[in-house]
């Protein structure tokens, strides 16, 4: 009686999992409406990301079939020939093998493959080979240890850690095709919704397109393993209409604010070793380690995504970098608290 | 019960199981390994080739050892005569080819670090000059670090041998050591090939 | 209770002092006492492996959490996965094969005992080795200096500019040292079993067991040997100034990629195939049937053990390979997952038809075939390569291969436990608290890794000590953290039915479970020689034929 509550017990808890497992699936499945916080692989936004899911809803459903049928047969075997209690001491019948059973479930197998197979790489050639539109926007993506930089050298822009791109207009696409550099170790830029993830590898430039349908913004971060704050290396890529990403650009081309009320500021900026690190166009800062600061106000997060770029944290951050991201590599500078503000309100006027 | 009994059907096994050597099966199992890490170095090696930014090309500073590796590789045939000789017990004829091969895999090693002092001194090539520097040393060294254990194994030998303990009943281990041996100058013509002939 | 004593019924022999004990131990060159040696080496290590999960999942609970500092959580997710696959899961298997392997072949030890003894002991000291790192540096503080690259150290994070110190010395060190154990063990192992088999025991009637040790080995000695030579590389980097690794020099940081992972591929395949030894063993006993396709079974582990050879690269597949290489390792991967497709059948075909046993040994087995069918197909998910562009450094990647490590191998290593810890031991361990032990891990394992897939989807990255909110990450962290709690308690169990089952556990006798090869034939535990006399068997299961003399084996083979 044991023995029979066992089996019982284990077909009531495999059932219940599957359950809950396929159940799971589909709720991850459903496409998020709302593109805010929005990092679901099946929720996509761009031609390669929508290629992908759609392809992968494909091998899930084979997958889901053979999971099926497979499992009916481990379940069916599980109950059927269960040992009961008349039967002790008796053997069974010793069965050793079937070639014709070993061929049909080889032969089975081979096939589903060769499908699944041709599928995919009829996706791997659509996506990696896709040929870059005269008018594509061309940006290079510089992975640093911790932050992300962005030049867009048809343009003259250089920015960081938030991308700013136009939405594609199916009949006439846009799309934005990225070349992916490394100052330092390895990286990678995964923003989910608009495209598989590609590393970004020192010695090695890798490439990679977005082509976003809808406007919004769009969150990812750095998924290889880059070091101590690999964790906040946050990404944030806002789709734009046309003429948002025109005012953008000429905004970002415009030369730096100068604010006459910010000249302390700026002073403690260029006479302090900021200028070894950062660069403000226009200016004779014009150091490359760190994130440029040009318009750096025109950003909604500083330090790749760790805090929102507010007065308190920014006078934070350049107080203490490790406060906010400890082991990022930009050292505090030991600022007094009159220069700590006069710096503060200086970045503020850089919009 | 701890024996199982047979079925009249099977033959006698003292006359009819044979199974190999274990030193034998388990040397063969060290030159796959061996053969392996090997195949890594030699891999990186051609992958850099025309990689490295700065500094000398192997066309450059290479001279081919044509001498030391006659010598190396006319050392596994002295070591073939030895291993042979020995399994007839011919005692001194073992030990004159025995001391061959060791002065001959000496020759080799002289050769070896007399090349890289030129290299070295008078080319200003070392392990992190370059890639090339890095991959060639590497790789050669790699090279000599097995000649140089095989050296002290057969030195070892050769100290049993002069006090008369080898003999044709200590073929087969002597077998197996000149298998590592042979493994060794395999791997110099590999070597070989790769640095100084494809390599240019 | 000494396996060097004879049992003769009746008769008590003194017991040793116990340094004398301990000596015997730590000189010892018997396959049965290194065999045990390994695997308690291994519980430790899985004890504190554990641990660092723990760790890890106590600062994930929550977005934004401050259990750990980042450069802990960094060290730890390096040490539990460097911790659990070279002194956990190798040193485990390699001790249920010193163990098994010479009684099933009817030998009295391996090919090279004092070989045997040094392999070990090279293993181990690679263990303490990496362990000394918490030491090192700055001592317990901040975790010492221990190596945090993750455990496959990626080039150029692995370089002097990047990882000053020793932390990645002491990475690099303990698994060169215990890679030549391994390479060692895989010597002995290959070597014991052509040339050591009993009279009659002929290749294709060996147990599924040792066929599949010895293809593990062979693996071991063309998989093991890549990494060593990468570590070499990567120590000629660090202290010789060579350029290997080095990008700003020209070197390729995707040239240690492929090394690393023409040995990690092959490698989880060597983690996997002794389990499939333990299936093949131990699910035929529980249906009272022989194996089914034992001929295809062999040439499956066969091809595997080649296929997987050729599959590496998948794990690259976000480096930005040509698309022809991507699809030519998408095909190579869903390729392999053919043959192990096939072995799961046929373990079903081996329970269709018979009188399953509901064992503890056969529940984790049962439970192997369900999780390892899943670990399978989530893996043949991620061999088409534009799906993984997106699932690939994610923790459906997590998920998926602690569904293989934890839900495939651990399980089938809990059914070996169960299994042969009476013929180890000579007592029983508990079926009650082998049941509990089942249960309470088998929903721990379900409601952390089922969960862990969902993340991933989600769009959760790999190896960050803590993420941002809202991004519907929160619960299910939370979710996963409770079920590694009753997976810890789960272990504990089984560590206590260890413990107490030694003591107070039932007598075993020489075959509890009315099983067919060899090892059933000698006492439990077996006396030091193994055999009094050398067996001579006429086919794939000699007891079978000694108990059903009117029905052998051989007959139809």
């Amino acid at each position: 009686m044991l023995k029979m509550k066992s089996s019982t017990l284990r077909l009531l808890a495999q059932t219940t999992l599957l359950f809950f497992w396929a159940a799971m699936t589909a709720w991850a499945s459903e496409p998020k409406v709302s593109p805010s916080n929005g990092t679901n692989i099946f929720a996509p936004a761009s031609t390669p990301a929508k290629s992908i899911a759609d392809l992968s809803v494909f091998v899930l459903v084979v997958t889901g079939l053979i999971f099926a049928v497979v499992f009916t047969l481990l379940l069916y075997s599980v109950v059927k020939f269960r040992g009961r209690a008349k039967d002790a001491g008796r053997e069974p019948a010793q069965v050793y093998g079937s070639t014709q059973i070993e061929l049909a479930w080889t032969i089975i197998p081979i096939l589903i493959v060769v499908v699944l197979f041709l599928a995919t790489a009829r996706i791997i050639h659509a996506i990696q080979d896709a040929q870059e539109p005269a008018d594509a926007i061309q940006v290079t993506a510089i992975g640093h240890q911790y932050w992300w930089e962005f030049r867009y050298p048809r343009l003259g822009i250089v920015t960081a850690n938030e991308l700013h791109i136009p939405v594609s207009d199916p009949s006439h696409p846009t799309p934005t095709f990225l070349q992916l550099l490394s100052a330092d170790t390895d990286h990678s830029f995964w923003v989910p919704e608009l495209a598989g993830k590609t590393d970004l590898i020192p010695n090695h430039p890798n490439r990679m397109w977005m082509d976003p349908q809808r406007t919004g913004i769009f969150f990812g971060q750095c998924a290889q393993y880059c070091g101590t704050q690999h964790a906040k290396m946050l990404l944030r890529v806002s789709v734009d209409t046309p003429e948002d990403f025109a005012a953008w650009v000429r905004a970002q081309q415009s030369p730096a604010v100068e604010d006459t009320s910010a000249i302390a500021g700026r002073r403690v900026f260029e006479s302090n070793a900021c200028m070894n690190c950062h660069a403000v166009a226009g200016t004779p800062a014009d150091g490359r380690f760190g994130p440029d600061l040009t318009h750096l106000m025109s950003r909604t997060t500083i330090a790749a995504g760790a805090a929102n770029n507010t007065h308190d944290n920014l006078r934070l951050w350049i107080q203490d970098p490790s406060a906010i991201k400890p082991g990022s590599l930009m050292p505090s500078m030991k600022l007094s608290d009159a220069d700590l503000d006069a710096v503060v309100t200086y970045m503020e006027t850089l919009r | 019960m701890s024996t199982v009994t047979t079925t009249p059907s099977f033959p006698n096994p003292a006359t009819e199981w044979h199974l190999p050597s274990r030193g034998k099966v388990a040397m063969a199992c060290l030159i796959i390994a061996e053969s392996a890490i090997f195949t890594i170095f030699v891999v990186a090696y051609l992958f850099y080739l025309g990689k490295s930014v700065t500094g000398p090309t192997p066309r450059e500073v290479l001279e081919t050892p044509i001498f030391y590796t006659i010598c190396l590789l006319s050392s596994s045939l002295t070591i073939h005569l030895a291993a042979k000789s020995l399994e007839r017990d011919y005692r001194r004829l073992f030990l004159l080819s025995w001391m061959l091969t060791i002065a001959l895999g000496g020759l080799f090693l002289f050769g070896t670090a007399q090349e890289w002092h030129r290299l070295i001194y008078a080319r200003g090539l070392t392990i992190s000059t370059n890639l090339f520097g890095t991959t060639y040393y590497s790789l050669v060294g790699l090279h000599a670090f097995h000649v140089t254990a095989g050296l002290i194994m057969l030195s070892l030998v050769a100290i049993f041998g002069f006090a008369g303990r080898v003999g044709m009943d200590q073929s087969g281990r002597v077998a197996v050591l000149s298998m590592y041996w042979h493994f060794v100058d395999a791997v110099w013509v590999v070597v070989f090939t790769v640095v100084y002939v494809l390599g240019r | 209770m000494s396996s060097n004593a004879i049992t003769i019924p009746g008769t008590q022999i003194e017991a040793r002092p116990w340094v004398d004990e301990l000596h015997q131990w730590v000189t010892t060159v018997d396959h049965k006492r290194l065999g045990i040696l390994y695997i308690l080496s291994a519980l430790l290590f899985l004890a504190i492996g554990g641990v660092e999960a723990l760790i890890i999942r106590i600062q994930l609970m929550r977005p934004h959490n401050d259990f750990v500092s980042p450069e802990v959580f960094n060290r730890m997710f390096t040490m539990h996965g460097t911790t659990m696959i070279f002194f956990v899961a190798m040193p485990v298997l390699f001790g249920f094969a010193n163990y098994l392997v010479p009684l099933m072949i009817g030998a009295r030890d391996m090919a090279f005992p004092r070989l045997n003894a040094f392999s070990f002991w090279l293993s181990f000291l690679g263990a303490l080795l990496l362990y000394f790192s918490f030491l090192g540096g700055s001592g317990l503080y901040g975790a010492g200096n221990a190596p945090d690259v993750g455990w496959w150290s990626y080039a150029p994070l692995g370089a002097r500019a990047f990882s000053p110190g020793h932390s990645s010395d002491y990475w690099t060190l303990a698994l060169l040292v215990s890679g030549f154990g391994s390479i060692g063990t895989a010597i002995n192992i290959i070597a014991t079993i052509l040339c050591l088999r009993c009279p009659g025991m002929k290749i294709n009637r060996m147990p599924l067991l040792v066929w599949m040790n010895l293809v593990m080995a062979g693996m071991v000695l063309i998989a093991i040997t890549p990494l060593s030579a990468a570590q070499i590389m990567l120590l000629i980097d660090r202290y010789l100034g060579g350029h290997f690794f080095d990008t700003q020099a020209g070197g390729s940081a995707v040239l240690w990629m492929h090394f690393f992972w023409i040995f990690g591929h092959p490698e989880v395949y060597i983690l996997i195939i002794p389990c499939f030894a333990f299936m093949s063993e131990i699910i035929p006993v529980f249906s009272r049937k022989p194996i089914f396709g034992y001929p295809v079974m062999v040439a499956a582990t066969v091809c595997i053990a080649f296929v997987s050879m050729s599959v590496w690269a998948h794990h690259m597949f976000t480096i930005g390979m040509n698309s022809y290489a991507n699809s030519f390792f998408t095909l190579t991967t869903m390729v392999v997952g053919i043959p192990t497709g096939i072995k799961i059948f046929n373990w079903i075909g081996t329970m269709w038809g018979g009188r399953i046993q509901f064992k503890t040994p056969m529940l984790f087995s049962i439970a192997f075939l369900f999780q390892f069918l899943i670990a399978g197909l989530t893996g043949i998910m991620m061999a088409a390569s534009p799906f993984d562009w997106q699932l690939s450094l994610s923790y459906f990647v997590v998920a998926h291969f602690h569904y293989v490590i934890v839900g495939g191998i651990l399980f089938a290593l809990f059914g070996a436990f169960y299994y042969w810890y009476p013929k180890m031991t000579g007592r029983m361990l508990s079926e009650r608290l082998g049941k509990w032990h089942f249960w309470l891990f088998f929903i721990g394992f379900h409601l952390t890794f089922d969960v862990m897939h969902i993340p991933g989807i989600l769009g959760m990255p790999r190896r960050i000590y803590t993420y941002e909110p809202g991004r519907g990450w929160d619960t299910l962290n939370f979710i996963i953290t409770i079920g590694a709690f009753i997976q810890a308690l789960a272990i504990l169990v089984f560590l206590a039915n260890l413990v107490i089952s030694y003591f107070r556990g039932a007598r075993a006798g020489n075959d509890p479970w009315d099983a067919w090869t060899l090892e059933w034939s000698v006492s439990s535990p077996p006396p030091a020689y193994n055999f009094a006399t050398v067996p001579t068997v006429s086919s794939r299961r000699p007891l079978w034929d000694l108990k059903h003399p009117e029905d052998p084996d051989s007959r139809y083979e």
